[in-house]
């Protein structure tokens, strides 16, 4: 099963050492393009996976950051939604590169906010049912899985940055952007 | 009796309490406050409001006098007519511009959706730090080939250097 696989993923599969990278704000034009299609199963992919980890990791609040938000313009992301108080299902730790949204159902509005744009959050809708499929880094194996609520919004979050969008292009009207106050 | 509409803005420095003057000046006349929109621009403090009753617009004046006594705000007053309602038809979208702030943005942009006659309704602009953030909704009429609309926005967005996305305001009905 593609879910328990995921569930079972750890960042010391990869075999490498995470470096802590920074992390870009807008308006740096990596966060508006569409990132590259990656082999996971190249070196320096399977280093930029382990680094997307430790840099979340180091990050307070942070559940989850794509690879154009450290200025790598590839289709790549990590999650870890654990210890969020919305979260109901979810897969631990794990990165996906070349992700997409498989199915999507019942959505919900909620606020967002993210590490790239940090003086805003802002209210947008989104499937609270989600299967996704992707590839894990290092073996290359394709996954695919379905969650929901808090997991399926990081997710839809993380794969909008990998195609190019960041949240403010998904808020709900003109009233939905909000000054920043505390992180998601 | 007269039930004349009046619009009331108030724009100035913020402080706690204007809203409190405000709407107490307007209820000792009797007036209701029916439409009604605050924000803080750059920590100003910027309102306007519709409201309704029998008072004249010099005795709103007077009472709303105090707010505007310090010299840090401005208030006016006008009578307003009454708007018809919005025509049905059309279809409601939401535009989100963002990147390095310059001048000429918001017309670069806006200047396509009245092109094709559209209407912007709602309009929200922040500036913060590099980053420039519009977003805005806004009508299309009927029989507007959005397509079109969609890429003449984004093609006047990357002329100056943004990005835009169009998508359709969604509404549930429940």
């Amino acid at each position: 099963m593609s879910s328990e696989r995921v569930a079972a993923w750890t960042e010391a599969e990869l075999g490498v050492p995470g470096r802590v990278l920074e992390v870009v704000r807008a308006p740096e034009g990596v966060l508006s393009a569409r990132g590259a299609d990656v082999d996971p199963t190249a070196a320096d992919i399977v280093q930029l996976a382990a680094d997307l980890v430790a840099t979340m990791r180091v990050s307070p609040g942070c559940v989850g950051l794509a690879a154009n938000q450290v200025g790598v313009g590839v289709r790549m992301f990590c999650v870890d939604v654990v210890e969020h108080p919305k979260t109901r299902t979810h897969h631990g730790t794990f990165v996906l590169c070349n992700a997409e949204v498989v199915e999507s159902s019942r959505n919900e509005k909620a606020r967002e906010g993210c590490m790239s744009v940090p003086d805003f959050t802002g209210d947008v809708k989104r499937a609270s049912r989600l299967t996704v499929r992707g590839q894990l880094p290092g073996t290359g194996e394709t996954v695919s899985f379905a969650t929901d609520a808090f997991e399926a919004r990081a997710l839809q979050h993380e794969i909008d940055h990998t195609d190019g969008f960041l949240f403010l292009d998904r808020v709900a009207g003109a009233h939905a952007i909000y000054p920043r106050q505390t992180y998601l | 009796m007269s039930t004349d509409l009046y619009a009331v803005t108030v724009l100035g420095h913020d402080r706690p309490g204007i809203i409190a003057a405000t709407t107490a000046g307007l209820a000792e006349l009797g007036l209701n406050i029916e439409d009604s929109t605050m924000t803080l621009l750059r920590g100003h403090f910027a309102m306007m409001l519709l409201c309704r009753g029998a008072a004249d617009g010099a005795a709103i004046e007077r009472a709303l006098a105090p707010l505007a006594a310090d010299g840090d705000l401005d208030v006016a007053v006008r009578p307003v007519a009454d708007e018809p309602a919005p025509a049905a038809g059309g279809t409601s979208w939401v535009l989100t511009v963002h990147g390095g702030d310059r001048s000429g943005i918001v017309s670069a942009v806006i200047a396509e959706v009245a092109a094709v006659g559209g209407n912007i309704t709602d309009l929200t602009t922040r500036l913060s730090g590099d980053l420039y953030l519009l977003v805005a909704e806004l009508a299309l009429p009927v029989g507007a080939d959005v397509d079109a609309v969609a890429t003449a926005i984004r093609t006047a967005a990357e002329r100056v250097g943004v990005t835009a996305t169009l998508r359709p305001a969604e509404a549930d009905e429940l």
